[in-house]
């Protein structure tokens, strides 16, 4: 306001607090409104109330659990007990009207054949929100958020190379059954030379250019005898997917990492080593950890990432 | 400070806290009271009818105004608001911040005393309040009066129509979040939604307290704009004011008695016009003299200016002792209304007024984002190429189906991969995620990054064709 004294009130008609500021500037000692101590009473009622219904008091090593109760299920029978936040989330999951309906969609999508749901764009977008999550607490410890995978250990699942085959039916069948895939190392069968011929011809069918001898021996040791490595690659290393026998000659690498290798002799150097020591991995069987529906679900979505066949 | 010190001897001298002071209004006529009515029932006629209006719409409710919060539309009229426009509402409060600065700082708190829900329902408690108690006198006669049959009876009855009052504005104010007829039907059958009864209880309630238990005390205690529109104030803003000068004269102000009847009796011996009837205080919903200068719990409704207008035209004196002016003015000077402060917000006004509305008509019919999926950026495929992946968030904000076409665009050789979906048809207010993928062989020496585009084409050519720019990773 334009005056710096209240006109409505004289002065010496209303205390002031005593203080005076700036040789001039007091502050008037009004009373509370009554109704403000009202207000006030209401929380304490609000308080003694609430004490009675909810979990309040430490006593002891225990506290006071309140009157109010919730009911939810546990381990399929029904249980009450004292309210608390924890059993609420639980019954919200269970039945919360989000949560029923998100099974709802899990159940509908669930039950399309593969044909159907991967033309869908509603099923995908629902599948695209739901194994999200879903991939995040089963997959991604492994083959990492988005399912880029890790050269070396885990397969990246973006990419159109797939070891065990990438129709949807074929990604179902991994996901229940679990893979464990197998390549021995030549650790007796070839000596150091030998490896570096092998490596020199496996890099030489992805385009790089490498010594032509080294590379014909090498052929020869792949396709022949002593290496047998056509036997699962196949003879134009193409790979088979019924062993998870992975195409060698795409320049996706999973287990080596030729990209990240300086030069040739260093590729070679990888590529070789790896051939020495051969490698086992294992994907574990999710038949008995998900519902059909879920894997269904996480089957489209994999099967969306990259190159789904 | 010592503990005897007469400070603190005057603090304990006084009670902590202080009983409302009855306040009873006397009802006023005159042009404010009847500008005030009027947009009393506008605003009445509104609030309380506009839920009932029909609107046809290709599809959704038929309702013109409805806030679908469990669809999350808010429909008005022809148009359908979405989440995604949530920053319109930004711009509609920035709009009414400064259209409220700028009204204040030219005109006072005209919100207030005119606009203001707590001084519209005080009112119509008021009119209630008077056709069941009667006029000022018989209010505080009632109020001093022993409990007998007569004051358990008018009370009631005052309470018990406040009551309806609010009940009608809480079911009046559910009726904007759902079908109103249905919604009516299914409250007074018990079939409503829980969030129904809980809104339409709580407003009852807090409508019942404050129009009429607490009154003014909203005002004076509880407000945050009547603190922050004081501070509006400058000396050439328009207050509803006491002319000082003209009503006191140099001896102070005095009742019509004996020679002081006319005015230029008065004037001689310096007696002003104010013939101290207190009709000025007795109109005041707020219970103060307006008499005293600018005071805080003010609202500026201008009734003690229409009681003194009828006061002073009774006496035949000109109007204005009590009128619309501003300190400036009351100085003698010319009040300047064009400052920087108020042509300031009032260009503010109109520019966030014209964006709001701009942003509003050229909303596009299909909302779509694009996202690039970053995790992983990028990935080899076995044909040399890059795949990028993104995620196409697709809302229809039209009322017709829309058969959707997505392409790439911007950028040569790339290929869209759209997996096994062909169709994408969203019906109105639907939305949906499309997965896309966009393979691209890259000739040595590229950037790490290149900029294309998604084309979003409506198949039957109902929509522009929507371009959105994004880009394709090739190196981290």
């Amino acid at each position: 306001m334009s005056t710096n004294e209240n006109p409505s009130k004289k002065p010496g008609q209303v205390e002031t607090t005593g203080h005076v500021w700036d040789s001039n500037l007091q502050e008037y000692n009004n009373p509370l409104p009554r109704w403000w101590l009202w207000g006030f009473y209401a929380t304490v009622v609000f308080a003694l109330v609430y004490w009675v219904l909810y979990p309040a008091w430490p006593v002891g090593g225990s506290f006071t659990k309140g009157l109010n109760t919730i009911t939810f299920m546990q381990d399929g029978e029904e249980v009450t007990t004292h309210w608390n936040t924890r059993s609420l989330f639980a019954r919200e999951m269970q039945s919360g009207k989000q949560a029923v309906r998100q099974r709802e969609m899990l159940e509908q999508v669930g039950a399309m054949d593969y044909e159907t749901l991967l033309a869908d764009v509603e099923a995908m977008s629902f599948v695209n929100a739901y194994a999200k999550g879903a991939f995040g607490t089963w997959c991604a410890a492994c083959h990492q958020t988005g399912g880029g995978g890790v050269i070396g250990q885990y397969p990246n699942l973006r990419d159109d190379h797939w070891l065990w085959g990438g129709t949807a039916e074929q990604i179902e069948e991994t996901l229940v059954l679990g893979r464990i895939g197998y390549m021995p190392g030549y650790r007796e069968s070839l000596d150091g030379q030998q490896l570096e011929q092998v490596a020199s011809y496996v890099l030489s069918l992805n385009g790089f250019a490498m010594n032509d001898v080294d590379v014909a021996a090498g052929g020869e040791i792949f396709n022949g005898y002593l290496g047998g490595c056509y036997q699962c690659h196949g003879v134009d290393a193409a790979g088979l997917a019924s062993l998870g026998a992975p195409n060698l000659s795409n320049n996706i690498w999973g287990l080596v990492d030729v990209p990240g290798a300086a030069n040739d002799e260093e590729r070679v150097a990888r590529v070789a080593r790896f051939v020495h020591q051969g490698v086992q991995r294992h994907m574990p069987a999710f038949a008995d950890r998900l519902s059909p529906a879920e894997i269904r679900v996480l089957s489209a979505y994999v099967h969306s990432l990259g190159g789904g066949q | 400070m010592t503990g005897d010190s007469p400070v603190n001897e005057r603090i304990m001298s006084q009670p902590m806290y202080e009983a409302r002071v009855p306040i009873h209004p006397r009802s006023v006529a005159g042009r404010f009271r009847n500008l005030k009515s009027g947009i009393l029932v506008l605003a009445y006629g509104v609030f309380f009818l506009l839920p009932w209006l029909r609107w046809e719409r290709e599809t959704g409710p038929s309702q013109a105004v409805l806030f679908d919060i469990p669809a999350r539309q808010f429909y008005l009229f022809d148009l359908v608001v979405y989440p995604q426009d949530i920053f319109w509402l930004a711009g509609l409060l920035m709009i009414a911040a400064l259209l409220l600065f700028f009204v204040t700082g030219i005109a006072g708190r005209v919100f207030c005393g005119y606009f203001c829900f707590q001084t519209l329902w005080t009112d119509v408690y008021m009119f209630l309040e008077r056709r069941i108690q009667g006029e000022r006198p018989a209010r505080i006669r009632l109020s001093n009066q022993s409990w007998d049959t007569e004051k358990v009876l008018k009370l009631g009855a005052t309470h018990l129509s406040w009551l309806l009052v609010a009940f009608a504005t809480g079911l009046g104010f559910v009726l904007y979040w759902a079908d109103a007829p249905t919604l009516v039907r299914d409250f007074f059958t018990g079939q409503a939604a829980g969030a129904a009864y809980i809104t339409a209880g709580l407003l009852t309630l807090t409508t019942y307290t404050f129009a009429g238990l607490a009154r003014e005390q909203v005002c004076t205690y509880m407000c945050p704009y009547a603190r922050f529109q004081s501070v509006m104030f400058d000396r050439d803003t328009l207050i509803v004011s006491y002319d000082h000068a003209r009503g006191e004269g140099a001896a102070g102000r005095g009742k019509p008695v004996r020679d002081l009847r006319t005015r230029d009796a008065r004037q001689q011996i310096g007696v002003g016009d104010c013939i101290d009837c207190g009709y000025c205080v007795q109109v005041c919903p707020t219970g103060i003299d307006i008499r005293n200068g600018l005071q805080i719990e003010c609202i500026h409704c201008a009734l003690c200016i229409d009681a003194c207008d009828a006061i002073m035209d009774k006496q035949g004196w000109p109007r204005g002792l009590i009128r619309y002016t501003s300190e400036t003015a009351l100085e003698g000077k010319k009040t300047r209304f064009l400052k920087l402060k108020t042509v300031g917000y009032g260009l503010a006004t109109l520019v966030v007024g014209g964006l709001l509305v701009s942003s509003i008509l050229t909303r596009p019919a299909l909302d779509a984002n694009v996202s690039q999926v970053r995790q992983p950026l990028f990935v080899q495929m076995g044909d040399g190429s890059t795949q990028n992946s993104y995620e196409i968030a697709l809302n229809n904000k039209t009322q017709h189906s829309l058969d959707l076409e997505i392409r790439v665009a911007g950028l040569e050789g790339a290929v869209l991969d759209l997996g096994r979906v062909e169709d994408i048809i969203l019906e109105p207010s639907q939305r949906t995620t499309v997965l896309a993928r966009v393979r691209y062989t890259a000739p040595p020496e590229s950037p790490s990054r290149l900029p294309l585009e998604f084309e979003i084409v409506d198949r039957e050519g109902s929509m522009e064709p929507l371009r959105i720019g994004s880009q394709l990773s090739l190196r981290p």
